[in-house]
């Protein structure tokens, strides 16, 4: 089976391969060809979260000077502040974390380190692009429409979500649903690509445990999200209905019950923050061995704990409905299994940090990046556990804690993953090295503030401020003067953070134009993808696929006498 | 002793609210600490020295999987600990109801709360309901109960010096429970995010002594004030 999808696969590629004189639409537009499908995802996905990064600016502005204009946006309103918020945070979970960690690094990485020359499927790879830039398009647009965008939260609880006279944003609701369901629609695709492709087209002698973690990470993440999106995909096609045709799947008011899209919405939003979590895990693991020179803690550890969280994540949910009228009962089993989940993921932690212990440690840009996702990611996964216990959940419940909480978890993932990756790959993406100095002023520049906007609202939150309040001011027990500082501090800091992803984006240019060129294998890493040139034709390797003799990771290994490497295609 | 110090507790279980919170705090702060400590140490410790080279540990030997498999043992023990407080305390909050003096109903919408006192009956839904806009009263060291409401979509009646919160869902009545300790004017707040006016609908809880309640609900009870009108 697995021989005969391999072969059919070549035969079609050696007819693509075939016409070298492509058009600049088929090349850059249209391609087929995984990494530039890699590179759309990647740069869609940056250019989405600079808009995120700017709501956030915006309303940050609001919370800590409210009544004041924001420069580059003026005064707030009510209805800006809410639609800001939603789309910060849809568009940041949706159209920058899946993009970016799922299908940019999806793509890029799983051929060129398993040894195939594309995916399987490169046509509805290209298709799922497609299919993705036109959800990002229409949740631009909705900014630009009658009553402005959707403003009922990223959760887009009904009824407020399904009637226009209760939201006030009625083709806002609509555009917000279908760009999600369309966004949920590519990512299928992409995910059938991911499995297919991981399975069936490894180069000769890649045995299951030589694959390298990353591409087991976004394998078990591609198959989280196909199991658990279908519900929700059935529910966004139900919400689509009450909203245009009139039927009453969550009108409490005509037999319909609002709590159904809550189950179905965390039913896939719990497996989903794992979805993305796992490739981010899985780029850690690379970036860790290559700059400790050290063989991964326990591969198939590693790979437990994360086929186990992905379970588990699956019978969690409803800890985001605690209070939300479900049977009080169930919070009783939801608690426990929430707090059963701790378990895999401190294992995994504990992994990774053995893994440093008897390294031979370089902190290289990647490698802080790197560092500082297990870091953060510790305080995020710690805090969860204040908000998994039910009793304590009655009182943090959509504050401020549970805002800080999920940022100290999707901030480490999304923003720190994709550093991490992206300075990491970079030599072979763009053939060229980034700046050390500048990647590390960036660093700096970016995590600190990244603390001091997050760990005040954690403070915030344990004294009572509710999240997605427009003006504080009308609270006095919220408006202490301290509480304004630190609402203050939070929003300074993110300024100084935005500000520094310039040096970033100057770096890349700068790099990418006239960086000292990069070598196959700059960092003396182990994994196939290196022994291709930097950065790889069409095909990968046009000289023939790659042959493995062995795991990812045997850095520094006793035997091998002549470096403190051994690449994979490398005979014994 | 953590949250006591940034917000009053005003009710019967807001101490036990307290009380998990730090729990929670030390057992994963020990966890939390040593787990830096060590990430910490050994990036120090192992940073790269010319000419030597790494371990090489597979992490399948005995001799380094014993720590991880024993760093298990304190973590399943905490979450258990963790568990049992937490499904008491949430226990005694949402899941018991115990018997009580008075109830009161609250209804929210957009962008409004309303809460209709039972009068000096003290009997809900009777011609001498009280109803107010924006402004519970309740007497201190009395149960009562609240019986939720909406009347349009999802709203959240959360009342943070009390540790309490819960959604409020068009077409459901749902009945909780509360017992004031202290007197004084606090915050209600929306919770859950209903509209544009979601951040725009604060109003108060006003506890009072009892003497001091029941004269209120003596003044503001329907005939009192149909009389004062007549007059
Ligand atoms: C040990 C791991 C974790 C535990 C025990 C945990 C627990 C929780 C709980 C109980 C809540 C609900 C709080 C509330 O709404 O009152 C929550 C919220 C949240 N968590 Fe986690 N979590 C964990 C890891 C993660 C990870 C890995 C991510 C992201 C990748 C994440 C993202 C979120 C998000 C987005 C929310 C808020 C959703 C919303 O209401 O908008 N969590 N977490
Ligand atoms: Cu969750
Ligand atoms: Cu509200």
């Amino acid at each position: 089976m697995a021989e005969s999808i391999r072969v059919e696969h070549a035969a079609h590629h050696d007819d693509h391969h075939g016409h070298h004189e492509m058009s600049f639409l088929e090349k850059y537009v249209f391609p087929l060809d995984h990494k530039m499908i890699a590179m759309q995802y990647m740069f869609t996905g940056m250019f989405m979260a600079l808009i995120g990064g700017f709501f956030a600016y915006a309303f940050r502005w609001q919370i800590a000077f409210p009544g004041t204009e924001a420069p580059f946006w003026g005064q707030v309103s009510p209805a800006d502040y809410n639609s800001l918020v939603t789309n910060h945070g849809s568009i940041m979970i949706f159209w920058v974390a899946m993009p970016v960690l799922i299908a940019a690094f999806g793509n890029y990485l799983i051929p060129l380190m398993i040894g195939a020359d594309d995916m399987v499927f490169p046509k509805l790879n290209r298709l799922s692009y497609q299919i993705f830039l036109l959800s990002a398009l229409i949740i631009l647009a909705s900014f630009f429409v009658e009553g402005g965008a959707f403003g009922g939260a990223w959760t887009a609880y009904p009824p407020l979500s399904t009637k226009a006279e209760y939201s006030l944003t009625p083709l806002g609701s609509t555009m917000w649903i279908t760009a999600v369901a369309l966004e949920f629609v590519a990512f299928l695709l992409g995910g059938i690509n991911f499995i297919t492709t991981a399975m069936n087209s490894r180069a000769p002698g890649m045995k299951m445990w030589d694959i390298p973690m990353v591409v087991w990470m976004i394998v078990i993440a591609s198959i989280l999200f196909m199991l658990s999106v279908g519900p929700l995909l059935a529910g966004g096609i139900m919400m689509l209905f009450d909203q245009n045709l009139g039927t009453a799947f969550f009108d409490p008011d005509r037999g319909g019950d609002p709590i159904l899209w809550q189950h179905l919405f965390w039913f896939f939003g719990h497996p989903e923050v794992y979805v993305v979590l796992l490739p981010a895990v899985g780029i850690v693991a690379e970036i860790i061995t290559v700059f400790a020179r050290k063989k991964l803690f326990g591969y198939k550890t590693v790979l437990y704990t994360a086929i186990g969280t992905g379970v588990l994540s699956f019978t969690v949910w409803a800890h985001h409905q605690f209070i939300a009228g479900i049977d009080p009962r169930m919070a009783n089993v939801f608690t426990v299994t929430t707090l059963l989940i701790s378990v895999p993921i401190a294992e995994m932690m504990f992994v990774y940090i053995a893994t440093l212990y008897g390294g031979s440690i370089t902190l290289s840009t990647p490698m802080l990046w790197a560092l500082s996702f297990i870091f953060e990611f510790l305080i995020g996964g710690i805090t969860g556990i204040f908000l998994g216990a039910s009793g304590n959940d009655i009182y943090m419940h959509d504050t401020y804690f549970v805002l800080a909480h999920f940022h100290y978890t999707f901030y480490p993932i999304a923003i720190i993953g994709t550093y991490a990756g992206f300075t990491f790959w970079f030599p072979k993406m763009f053939g060229r090295m980034m700046n050390d100095k500048l990647g590390k002023l960036h660093f700096w520049l970016t995590i600190i503030p990244f603390n001091t906007i997050f760990l005040p609202l954690f403070v915030l939150g344990a004294a009572g401020h509710h999240r997605r309040i427009f003006d504080y001011r009308n609270f006095p027990e919220l408006s202490y003067p301290w509480m304004w500082d630190l609402q203050a501090l939070a929003t300074y800091s993110l300024i100084v953070m935005l500000l520094a992803q310039v040096i970033f984006f100057y770096n890349v240019i700068t790099s990418w134009i006239s960086g000292p060129v990069a070598p196959k294998n700059p960092w003396n890493s182990n994994t196939l993808e290196w022994t291709a040139t930097s950065p790889p034709p069409h095909g990968n390797w046009p000289e023939g696929l790659p042959t493995v003799y062995r795991g990812p990771y045997e850095y520094s290994h006793p035997d091998r006498k002549s470096s403190d490497y051994w690449p994979q295609n490398e005979p014994a | 002793m953590i949250l006591d110090s940034l917000l009053p507790s005003a009710s019967t279980y807001a101490a036990d609210i307290n009380q998990l919170f730090d729990v929670i705090t030390l057992l994963v702060g020990i966890p939390f600490l040593v787990a830096s400590f060590l990430f910490f140490s050994f990036i120090f410790r192992f940073k790269a020295k010319g000419g030597q080279k790494a371990m090489y540990i597979t992490g399948t030997e005995h001799q380094y999987m014993k720590w991880i498999h024993r760093a298990h043992v304190p973590i399943l023990v905490f979450d258990v600990i963790i568990v049992v407080m937490a499904v008491n305390v949430w226990y005694r909050v949402k899941q018991d109801l115990p018997e009580a003096s008075s109830t009161v109903r609250v209804i929210a919408q957009q962008w409004a709360w309303s809460f209709v006192h039972p009068g000096p009956d003290n009997v809900l839904d009777t011609a001498d309901d009280i109803t107010t806009v924006n402004e519970l009263h309740v007497a201190a060291n009395t149960l009562y109960h609240y019986k939720l409401e909406s009347l349009d979509v999802l709203h959240n009646f959360s009342v943070p010096v009390f540790r309490l919160k819960q959604d409020a869902i068009p077409g459901r009545i749902i009945t909780g429970w509360f017992e004031p300790t202290m007197t004084g004017t606090f915050d209600i707040q929306c919770a859950e995010i209903c509209g544009i006016g979601h951040g725009l609908m604060p109003a108060k809880i006003v506890i009072e002594s009892s003497e001091q309640h029941a004269a209120w609900v003596e003044q503001n009870s329907p005939f009192a004030v149909a009389a004062l009108a007549a007059n």
